[in-house]
């Protein structure tokens, strides 16, 4: 089983290599995320050596059905730390151990479901995703900002996956090939230029980071446009197609909104480079417009 | 489920010490465009001046270069205008998708610039008020 998937792996690397290039901009945030990813490890080492027995964790709580817990407070939990601990392993000892109330979210513990995402120390990241001794402590873990709290970490996604579902997330064509069992096929070429925009978990956290989205409830924000791009950008679908897509996100609370502070690019726990997708959006939605022949 | 808790603006001012780059180009961006729009409307008043007759133009300009703090407030009004282009020229780049991975490094330049020309700019404007 462990042969075959490297060898998968090295294939999959070869074709990447053959195809188009990475973009410049990948290949730097990759770099850097290496070089953060290195020293985050070198001082969680160090930290791993020094840290006591316990680690500290402030948890936000709130509960709408109990009348003394109805004014939002934070708990704090004393943790016993193991290396390689992650935040969410710790919210479920505090969970499991001391309080068994504290209520959040989560699934497949490894960044993949997209429903643990937290505020935790100011910054929108995935619980299962953040170790611990990388972090200062007492950690402090919220639910996202932006979105009403419905108990302790979980909050209300529904105007989330209302923007998501307005783009039509979805793959959909007229340009079908002529036989009947013929393969739709993409260049690879093609395969590269949307593959980071596939890689979305729907865990809100651009948009919980969005300064814009936060103002104006009705702006689609940076998950659904990089959806929209996903599919806009995809060569299969028909020009029809292209054409609907590109004026949903072309309308007043589409695009047009975004003013390039890259918050959502820096939290995105993916690595998708939000900003330059909507920008690109943007030029799409000009040239469609400017064209008059 | 039938109630939930607004937290409200969560990342608002008092969380400035974790803003990263491209939110603090925002701000001064908007900042420094207010204050240019403010600034118009003065300069016009001022050179409105001109039209009831050209002594009090003239007297005008001179009572205020003659005062410290306006001359203060000029190196104040160059580097407003100074970040604004700057930021402005990085912003149509970003909009271009022209050298996106360096959009923090483009406004920390757009500031140091900013501050160089602004010292280099004050023996000029200081010239000849004291």
């Amino acid at each position: 089983m462990s042969t075959h998937a490297t060898q998968e792996q090295e294939g999959a690397e070869v074709d990447a290599g053959d195809s188009k290039p990475h973009s410049p901009h990948q290949d730097r945030r990759l770099q850097e995320k290496a070089t953060r990813e290195e020293q985050s490890q070198r001082e969680s080492d160090e930290r791993t050596r020094e840290r006591e027995e316990t680690v500290e964790i402030k948890v936000f709580r709130y509960d709408p059905e109990v009348a003394e817990k109805q004014e939002p407070r934070f708990d704090t939990f004393h943790v016993p730390f193991e290396k390689g601990m992650t935040v969410l392993d710790a919210v479920m000892y505090a969970r499991d151990h001391y309080d068994s109330s504290l209520t959040f979210r989560h699934s497949c513990r490894q960044a993949i479901c997209g429903s643990d995402a937290f505020f935790i120390n100011g910054r929108q990241r995935l619980g299962c995703q953040t170790q611990i001794a990388e972090l200062d402590t007492p950690v402090r873990i919220e639910p996202l900002p932006h979105q009403e709290v419905v108990k302790d970490l979980v909050v209300d996604m529904d105007s989330f996956y209302e923007q998501m579902e307005a783009v039509e997330p979805y793959f959909q064509t007229n340009d079908l090939p002529e036989g009947d069992l013929d393969e739709q096929r993409q260049s690879r070429e093609n395969r590269e230029k949307i593959k980071m925009g596939t890689r979305c978990i729907w865990c809100a956290s651009c948009m919980s980071s969005c300064n814009i989205a936060a103002g104006d409830d009705q702006y689609l924000g940076p998950a659904p446009i990089s959806m929209a791009y996903r599919f806009a950008m995809d060569e299969r679908e028909g020009e029809d197609i292209q054409d609907h897509r590109l004026r949903i996100i072309e309308q007043e609370h589409g695009v047009w909104r975004c003013q390039t502070q890259f918050s959502c690019t820096n939290v995105c726990p993916k690595d998708i480079p939000l900003t330059e997708h909507i920008q690109e959006l943007k030029r799409e939605a000009v040239k469609k417009n400017l064209k008059f022949w | 489920m039938s109630q939930s808790y607004n937290r409200g603006l969560i990342e608002d001012f008092g969380r400035w010490r974790e803003f990263t780059a491209g939110m603090w180009a925002w701000i001064f961006h908007k900042f420094t465009g207010w204050v240019l729009v403010g600034y118009l409307f003065t300069h016009i008043a001022v050179l409105s001046t001109a039209t009831i007759g050209t002594g009090v133009y003239t007297e005008t300009l001179q009572s205020l270069e003659s005062l410290f703090i306006v001359r203060v407030l000029e190196v104040g009004l160059l580097s407003v205008a100074v970040f604004h282009i700057l930021n402005g020229v990085r912003l149509l780049m970003v909009d271009l998708g022209v050298g996106l991975e360096a959009q923090d490094k483009s406004f920390y330049a757009a500031l140091i610039l900013t501050g160089v020309i602004a010292i280099a700019s004050v023996p000029t404007f200081v010239e000849g008020v004291f």
